[in-house]
Order: C-alpha cells, then sequence, then structure tokens
C-alpha cells in the first residue's frame, strides 16, 4: 500500500515548523489578518440562523449514518453513476489512483506528447500528489482556482484547506505574477491581479480537452456529483472540457439528493462566511450534447476505510473540509498551515493526517493543540476534535512505551513519577515537600528561573512563582489541630 | 474557597488522601496511569453532599472523560459510582451561582479587574455570566471587560512545554489583552491558566496581579 498525504513523510515535527513559522512576521501578519475577516463573516452568518444548532446535528447524523453503511452507499453511487453514463474506478491508495488519472488521460489525450489537464480546487489531489505524478508522466496539470494557481505558480504548499494561499498578501502576489507572467507594470489591487489571472487562464479554459476536479458531495441515491466554489472556475472545468476526471475520497458520499438541503447551507455559511456558494455545479453521468462527452469518477480510499472501524476515529470522515477549525483555532492562528506539514492543517489536520497513516506519519500533530475546543464548537458536523486529539496522543504514547527510548524519556519518567506519587497521600505530600525544597536551587527572589529539563520550556519565556512556604494542606492541618484541642 | 463557603454558613470538609483527578495524564496520552486516579477520586468523594472544585478544567476533565474511562474499562461499578457522583460536583462559580443561589457573598475589593473565561468553563462547563454577576457583587470593584476573551491563553497544560514557543506567542496576544485593559486584576477560575497569564505578564515587567475568583470573592478590603 501507497497511502500517502501531501508530503508528511518528509516534514519535520510541529514545534520545529512552528518555531520557523512564529519568526516569520510576515506571515504571521497575514495568517492573523485572514482569519479574523474570515471568522467575523462566518460568525455574523452563523448568528442569523435560528436553527443552526439542529442543522449540525443532522449533518452529523446523516454523516455518521452513512460512515456506518459507507459500503453499501458507494456501492449505490457507483450503480447510479455507471447508470447515467458515468465510469468509477476504485483507489485504494495514492498510487493507484494517480495511475488509473494517469492512464485516463493518456487514453483521451491520444497522440499528444505534453497533455495539459485544467484542475479545479481538490485537496484529494494535493493529498496523493496527483500533480507531481501527472508531472512525471510528461503531463501539464493547470490549476484555475486563483489560490491553487499562485500556489502552483510559486512553487508553494497549500497552507488551507479552502484558502490555499492564505499565507500570501495581495503584495506578494502581484511580485510572483509580475515574475511568472511578465506584467511588469501589474498593480496589487485585487480588480487588477483577478484580472491578470482571468487573461491568463481564459485561453487554457477555452483550449484544453481534459478537466480534473474533486467533489464536495456524491448523492448516492442518484450518482449526482456536487461541486461548490466562488470563482466561476469550476464552473468552467467541470462543462468545458471534452472529458473530465472526478477525484472523490470515500467519505464524501451522502445517501440523498435531500441531504444537500443541509450541507448546503452549513458548508458556505462556515467556509467562507457566505448565504450561499457563488456556484454550485451538480452534473449526474453524462448528456449528449451538453458538458463533457465522458466523465469517469476516481473513488479514493488511501487510508479511510481504516479509520471506520473505531467509533472515535471514524468521526474524522464526517469532515466536509470547510476550513472554519482552521479559521477558530489560536494555534493556527500563530502558526498558519505550513507548520503542520500536511496539506490538511489546523486541528482537523492534526487528527486527519496521522490516522490515514496510521500514525506512521505526523506523531506531533495530535499534540499541536491547547484543547480549547474552538474547533468542536465551530465544527458543522460536529467532529470532537479534542477529544480524537487526546485519543490520539494515547494511540502515540501506547506505541512510544514499547520502546526503550520511549520508556526512559523525560516525558515518560515524569508522568510515571507524577502517576505514582498522586497514588499515594504519603507519596504526594513527600513530593510536595521535595518539590518545595528542590526548587530552592532555582529560586531567586519569589521567583523559579531556568528550570532543569521540560521545566526549562516554562522558565525559557515565562516567570514561575515559587511554591508558597506553607502549602494550604498544611494550613487545613494546623487548622483542624487547632479546633480539636479546643 | 474555604473562607467564602464558610462565610456562607456551609462546612467545609479536604479529606487528606485526595491527589489529582487524572487529567494531565489523560491530556497528554497516559490514560491507563490515569484510571486509578479516577477511581482514587470518584472513591474519595462518594459521600459528598456537593464537591466544590477550584479548576473548571478539572471539572471538564470529570464530566468530559470519567464516564467514557468507566465504559471503556468495562467496570459498571465505577461507572454507576461516577454517574452518582458526577451531578454533585460543581466548579466553584456554579455551586455559588447555580447550586446555592447566591451573588452576593459579602466581599470587598476596591480594584479594577478583568475576567478572563478559561476555555474549559467557557465551552466544556458553558458557566456562562455566573462568575460575572459574582464579581459584579462584590463592592468597590470595577469590571472591566477583556478584548478577545474566548480566545485561548495558550496554557494547554503539557501543551505548554511541548509546544513552548506557540504557547507564549499565543500568551502574547491575552497578556497584551490584558495590559490594553488597564485593570489592577485579571481573574478566572483556573489557577493554571492564570500561572500561564502571570508568566508572561511578570516577565515583560508589568504589575497586573492575577487572583483567582475564589481569592476576589474572599476579599474583605477597606469594608470596614
Amino acid at each position: 500500500m501507497s497511502i500517502r498525504v501531501g508530503k508528511t513523510s518528509a516534514a519535520a515535527d510541529f514545534p520545529i515548523l512552528a518555531k520557523t513559522a512564529l519568526g516569520n512576521d510576515q506571515l504571521r501578519r497575514n495568517v492573523h489578518h485572514a482569519t479574523d475577516v474570515i471568522r467575523n463573516k462566518r460568525a455574523l452568518r452563523v448568528d442569523e440562523m435560528p436553527d443552526w444548532q439542529q442543522l449540525r446535528d443532522a449533518a452529523s447524523a446523516i454523516k455518521a449514518h452513512t460512515l456506518r453503511h459507507l459500503d453499501h452507499y458507494l456501492e449505490e453511487f457507483e450503480r447510479n453513476c455507471t447508470g447515467a453514463g458515468g465510469m468509477v474506478h476504485w483507489a485504494r491508495d495514492a498510487d493507484e489512483a494517480n495511475a488509473i488519472a494517469i492512464s485516463l488521460v493518456r487514453e483521451y489525450s491520444g497522440d499528444e506528447d505534453h497533455p495539459e489537464v485544467i484542475k479545479v480546487k481538490t485537496m484529494t489531489s494535493d493529498e496523493i500528489q496527483l500533480n507531481p505524478a501527472l508531472e512525471a508522466a510528461g503531463i501539464t496539470p493547470i490549476e484555475t482556482d486563483l489560490a491553487d494557481m499562485i500556489v502552483q505558480m510559486g512553487d508553494d504548499e497549500p497552507s488551507h484547506i479552502v484558502v490555499p494561499a492564505l499565507h500570501k498578501n495581495r503584495f506578494e502576489v502581484r511580485d510572483l505574477f509580475r515574475k511568472k507572467m511578465g506584467l511588469e507594470n501589474l498593480t496589487e489591487d485585487p480588480e487588477a491581479l483577478t484580472a491578470a489571472a482571468r487573461t491568463y487562464l481564459r485561453d487554457r479554459f477555452l483550449n484544453v480537452k481534459i478537466g480534473l476536479s474533486g467533489a464536495n458531495f456524491a448523492v448516492a441515491e442518484s450518482g449526482a456529483v456536487c461541486v461548490v466554489e466562488s470563482e466561476g472556475n469550476g464552473r468552467m472545468c467541470v462543462t468545458l472540457p471534452d472529458v473530465l476526471i472526478t477525484l472523490i475520497g470515500i467519505e464524501k458520499v451522502i445517501p440523498r439528493f435531500a441531504d444537500l438541503e443541509v450541507f448546503l447551507q452549513l458548508l458556505p455559511r462556515s467556509a467562507t462566511g457566505e448565504r450561499m456558494n457563488p456556484y454550485n455545479s451538480l452534473w449526474t453521468g453524462v448528456a449528449p450534447g451538453d458538458g463533457p462527452r465522458a466523465f469517469h469518477v476516481i473513488l479514493i480510499d488511501n487510508g479511510r476505510t481504516k479509520l471506520l472501524a473505531d467509533e472515535m476515529e471514524r468521526e474524522t470522515l464526517q469532515c466536509i473540509r470547510c476550513g472554519a477549525c482552521l479559521n477558530a483555532c489560536p494555534v493556527y492562528r500563530e502558526t498558519g498551515g505550513h507548520a503542520y506539514g500536511s496539506i490538511y492543517s489546523g486541528p482537523i489536520g492534526a487528527i486527519l493526517s496521522p490516522q490515514l497513516q496510521s500514525l506512521e506519519h505526523s506523531r506531533s500533530l495530535p499534540y499541536a493543540s491547547s484543547l480549547c475546543g474552538a474547533c468542536y464548537e465551530v465544527c458543522p458536523v460536529k467532529i470532537n476534535i479534542p477529544e480524537i486529539l487526546i485519543h490520539l496522543r494515547g494511540r502515540v504514547v501506547d506505541e512510544d512505551q514499547k520502546t526503550l527510548g520511549g520508556r526512559l524519556s523525560p516525558e515518560s519518567v515524569a508522568m510515571y513519577g507524577a502517576a505514582a506519587a498522586f497514588q499515594s497521600q504519603t507519596r504526594y505530600e513527600a513530593a510536595q515537600r521535595l518539590a518545595r525544597t528542590g526548587q530552592l536551587l532555582f529560586k531567586r527572589g519569589d521567583e523559579l528561573k531556568h528550570l532543569p529539563g521540560m521545566a526549562g520550556e516554562w522558565t525559557r519565556f515565562r516567570d514561575l512563582r515559587a511554591i508558597p512556604a506553607k502549602s494550604f494542606r498544611d494550613w487545613w492541618k494546623a487548622r483542624t489541630k487547632k479546633e480539636a484541642a479546643k | 474557597m474555604t473562607e467564602v463557603l464558610e462565610r456562607l454558613g456551609h462546612t467545609v470538609e479536604f479529606p487528606l488522601a485526595q491527589t489529582c483527578c487524572g487529567q494531565m495524564h489523560y491530556n497528554t496520552g497516559y490514560q491507563k496511569e490515569a484510571i486509578p486516579l479516577v477511581r482514587r477520586f470518584v472513591e474519595m468523594f462518594a459521600d459528598a453532599e456537593a464537591v466544590c472544585v477550584p479548576s473548571a478544567s478539572c471539572v471538564a476533565m470529570m464530566r468530559e472523560h470519567y464516564e467514557l474511562i468507566a465504559k471503556n474499562e468495562n467496570d459498571a461499578a465505577l461507572l454507576a459510582s461516577v454517574q452518582s457522583l458526577l451531578p454533585r460536583i460543581f466548579e466553584f462559580s456554579e455551586l455559588l451561582v447555580n447550586r446555592l443561589g447566591v451573588e452576593d457573598v459579602g466581599a470587598a475589593f476596591p480594584h479594577t479587574v478583568t475576567y478572563h473565561p478559561s476555555c474549559h468553563s467557557l465551552r466544556m462547563l458553558h458557566v456562562g455570566d455566573g462568575p460575572l454577576k459574582l464579581l459584579r457583587a462584590v463592592r468597590g470593584l470595577t469590571l472591566v471587560e477583556l478584548p478577545d476573551r474566548e480566545q485561548c491563553c495558550g496554557f494547554g497544560g503539557t501543551f505548554s512545554v511541548k509546544n513552548a514557543d506557540v504557547s507564549v506567542a499565543m500568551l502574547a496576544e491575552k497578556d497584551a489583552c490584558v495590559v490594553a485593559t488597564g485593570a489592577e486584576v485579571v481573574t478566572a477560575l483556573d489557577n493554571s491558566c492564570l500561572m500561564q497569564i502571570y508568566g508572561g505578564l511578570h516577565r515583560s515587567g508589568s504589575s497586573v496581579r492575577t487572583l483567582h475568583l475564589a481569592e476576589i470573592l474572599a476579599a474583605n478590603e477597606g469594608a470596614r
């Protein structure tokens, strides 16, 4: 199996990447500004909904039900999509999905030496690293979503699942476009930037014969596929080319068309703070004389089925990729997306990336959270992200305890020591006394400075009040004694 | 806390054998090590009329995870004890406002105070404006609103040392908001968050004090 999630296998741990990000003031200003804007817009559009909590409950119930019967609904989708003239391919992992996509492009591009495909935003494509695979096969992928285009042109990585170039401001985009499009006099005016992108893309929309998309939803009862977006590039990608190839993670299936009523209310409000997406494209198979003449779906597992076995882990697959948890997260706010070392960043990335890869990579991500709960509060499908983070920490610790190095790590030793002390009053009080004596080595006035080991990470940046000479316990014991003497 | 509860005419007991609710182990991934601590806690307080906890995050640990832990252990007796105990566990402000129906505890504290709603009190316990009602009833106290108050202070238990750089970046934002209020004192329902907030304030030379809500409610400054 070649389960792959972006470039996680080569990424450094979160604390290391986060430190680099924290040193980049421009990046932090961009992320602060962008997340503030989206967050406030979301709050406005959510507050006006009297039935928001019921919608969340409904969405969570629909997703939970679908995931419990995923085999049934996927087969139903395949039947109906095929019946409507589509072709459904099943891919167990990233390599299989990429191979299917490449062979389809080859099949339809005939004797073209360097075929091109136009793409509409698909995170799944980044997950399986389709673009490098296409390029290695001599195929040129052209990203048409403005942000994806910025990322592709800058040889960059997406830093947000909805707004992939969130880490860049318009001045940086202007400079990139000036360089890559040869537009020396381009200004940073957003209209000028989008106009430049439009001119650049228009010719490709009209001439490239193969389109490649992701999907927000796949409807089992009809075989329909739905893509929502804001720029209209998606509509063009799924209607103009002769051939359309759509990548769908298997968790994207929903049972009924009517279920869209719930999700199409939750998704735009959560993702971009819009009541409705400007473009909602929905198509079923192929229709003669209208849109692509061939339609292929690649259903991708890439580690997902493993999550189905455990009830808590399964909840992760309810995600509709709205990004609300990223915008609400105080950790993401400081570091931006690249610190997560994965194309899936923020709180959802911290649980999704490690699980898809059976904790082989991204092992530091479950700890990249203060467990403040802001992500769970905004999640439109009610994924209890803090609970899943804790669960995954448990799995990481269990695995670490199987190695000698893991058992002897300073954290492990401290945790087992504390656990032993907390199981007995005598040991607990002895530990308190020991701490009070031990702290004298580090006591400067009323403060503790330059503590050793992990505690040094505290005193590196923060002061710490020394433990008082008399504890609450001492006070309580003295008082009880005094009362008994009366 | 003891002083406030006794002032209100209640009898306070402190079982000396109590230690820790198990949150640190549980949240860091040492869930097996938390189990004996959970058992110990539940046994210790089984007969209490009401258990008053001066930490919202400890109460959140109990309410969010104790049942789950008992279920995962397949221990029906533990589950029954947990379910019997949970309704009797209160965070300090909850006990005063919700259980006892008290808002004015007879405190006097002539200072400007701002309140940081800690994440667990806000999003897990949903304590609402109980703490604010208690503060508003304190004589002489001027309450000022904390900007971006619902933003995490960056403590997060072992997160504060495992991801110290990020934790401190979050703290810097929180402390800047605290200082901007011009308050003399910042208060909360969790000493852990206050330890974090203090750590940053004190390091930067600020004279803003950190006090637990109970310390303010116990105060009787300049009242006579």
